[in-house]
């Protein structure tokens, strides 16, 4: 019951964002000021996740495929195509989760608790418009934008890795990234990504949003909306996959 | 002015407000006073649309603001201003900024004619200087004026006070009263301020409801307060020996039966007021 009661608030919340902004301008710097702060604030993270992720899938790859029989290229197919489907997309995602989704939770239950929302609803400004739309179309942006750069940096992590221990020659590496390469998978992969940009950035304005209490409760409730996010991004990984990949 | 009609309120089956009827006069400080969890925020909340009534009416000026459409709530609430118990304060924004925030939202002018007006009301709340400040950096009394600049920057019709002497100095309360009073009669505005300091009280209530558990109990003038039998209302006023006995002498010297120096003297001498 809870559940249905909490879903019915989501898409309230959701259909509460899209109404007439009181000045193009003052949302529109609101926007650019949260694509700084999500997309150039989690850059660090995703790069030394994104290069390590791909540098132990090389270098793991390598240590399954001991088969004389398969090329040395295979591994740089392996992990091209891991990091596309699943790596970039979802690992980054919900480590996003973590990182963007905590402070997006953490900031509008603060403002909540603070009256910082009430002042703006007092003012005339739908704050449900102005607070949590710029966030979900800044996470639409810059989050994609992220999870190419992540696929990209796999890649070349697990070049450096795997050509750095010797394991296969770079020219090889590179040849087996162009082999049986399909463009589908970027297409997944993106799909993936604005699916779960949205989820990372309305499931805590959610629990953000609707915070009572203290302190304590902006806390519970950014763990909430963590997790709820992780689950929801597994979930939607599995339906997307059974979906698009059929 | 401000007509609340037969609001009620509940919470979870918890009725708050109970079939209030009460009215806020138009240029006058009203003053909602009572105890902690008698009602008088959510009163207020109703009253700003922050909270929505089971039943009841609430009049701006006459108008329903509870049959109006939402464009029309807003325009309601373009001519509010409102101080919060907290102050409310953007914290990622410098005091210049937050002042500056309803300007940029609502208006077209240049960036000098916003900063003068942010100026002005900025020295009329005694801040000048502090505009670059963040929120962090000020004092309890510096954010509730920062508060108050921002709420009277578009020059409101209706100014909203909630709790402004909580967690503030007996001394720094009292400014805060005093420049909430005279924003009202300079600007004109309908003010409505939430409190339990009986300082402000008898400072700045020139109309003054008192909330007992979700009932309106009494209405009135600051005068009346002092002759008023409703023992709730004496109870919760002159709650301490000290203040019994200040309205014992206020009740004597407006009855002219006392003269102020005498009573003074006797009150020095600690023989306590008589009657002459």
């Amino acid at each position: 019951m809870n559940f249905f009661t909490d879903f019915g608030r989501y898409l309230l919340l959701m259909k509460g964002m899209f109404s007439r902004p009181e000045n193009g301008r003052m949302y529109w710097k609101e926007f650019m000021h949260q694509c700084s702060e999500i997309g150039f604030g989690s850059l660090g993270i995703v790069v030394i996740i994104s290069f390590f992720m791909g540098a132990v899938s090389a270098l793991q790859t390598a240590y399954q495929l001991t088969n004389p029989i398969i090329p040395k290229s295979t591994i740089a197919q392996i992990v091209r195509d891991t990091v596309i489907l699943e790596f970039a997309p979802t690992l980054v995602c919900i480590v996003l989760a973590g990182v963007v989704g905590s402070k997006i939770a953490s900031e509008l239950g603060n403002m909540r608790v603070s009256e910082q929302i009430d002042a703006l609803e007092i003012m005339g400004i739908n704050s449900k418009t102005y607070l949590v739309l710029p966030k979900v179309m800044a996470c639409l942006l810059m989050i994609p934008l992220l999870v190419i750069l992540s696929a990209a940096l796999g890649i070349v992590g697990g070049r450096v890795a795997a050509t750095s221990s010797g394991i296969i020659a770079p020219n090889v590496y590179d040849k087996g990234l162009l082999e049986n390469f399909i463009p589908y998978n970027v297409f997944f992969a993106l799909v993936k990504g604005y699916t779960f940009s949205f989820l990372i950035s309305s499931i805590p304005a959610f629990y953000g949003y609707h915070v009572e209490g203290g302190s304590l409760e902006i806390g519970r409730a950014s763990t909430k909306a963590v997790v709820i996010s992780c689950i929801a991004i597994l979930f939607a990984d599995y339906v997307l996959a059974a979906i698009l990949l059929q | 002015m401000i007509e609340v009609k037969n609001l009620r309120k509940s919470f979870n089956g918890n009725v708050i407000l109970n079939d209030v009827t009460a009215t806020m006069q138009a240029g006058k400080c009203n003053l909602i006073i009572g105890t902690s969890g008698s009602g008088k925020t959510v009163l207020m909340k109703c009253v700003v649309g922050l909270f929505q009534p089971d039943s009841g009416d609430i009049l701006y000026s006459g108008e329903n603001f509870m049959a109006m459409a939402e464009p029309e709530k807003k325009e309601i609430r373009k001519q509010i201003g409102m101080l919060f118990q907290g102050s409310a304060l953007f914290d990622s924004l410098t005091v210049e900024k937050n002042v500056m925030f309803p300007l940029n939202m609502f208006t077209k002018d240049n960036h000098a004619t916003k900063l003068k007006r942010v100026n002005e009301v900025l020295e009329r709340v005694n801040l000048v200087g502090s505009n670059k400040k963040y929120p962090a950096e000020l004092s309890g009394g510096m954010k509730k004026r920062v508060g108050i600049a921002r709420a009277i920057v578009l020059n409101p019709k209706y100014l909203f006070c909630d709790e402004p002497n909580s967690g503030l100095d007996p001394q720094t309360a009292l400014v805060i009263d005093k420049l909430i009073q005279e924003i009202t009669r300079e600007y004109e505005i309908t003010t409505i301020v939430n409190t339990h300091d009986m300082n402000s009280v008898m400072e700045t209530g020139d109309h003054i409801i008192y909330m007992h558990k979700g009932l309106k109990e009494w209405e009135g003038t600051r005068e009346e307060i002092i002759f008023s039998k409703n023992e709730r209302l004496n109870e919760f006023i002159f709650a301490s020996e000290f203040l019994k006995d200040a309205k014992d002498m206020r009740m004597l010297e407006m009855s002219g039966k006392i003269g102020n120096d005498r009573d003074m003297d006797e009150l020095m001498n600690g023989d306590g007021p008589a009657i002459s």
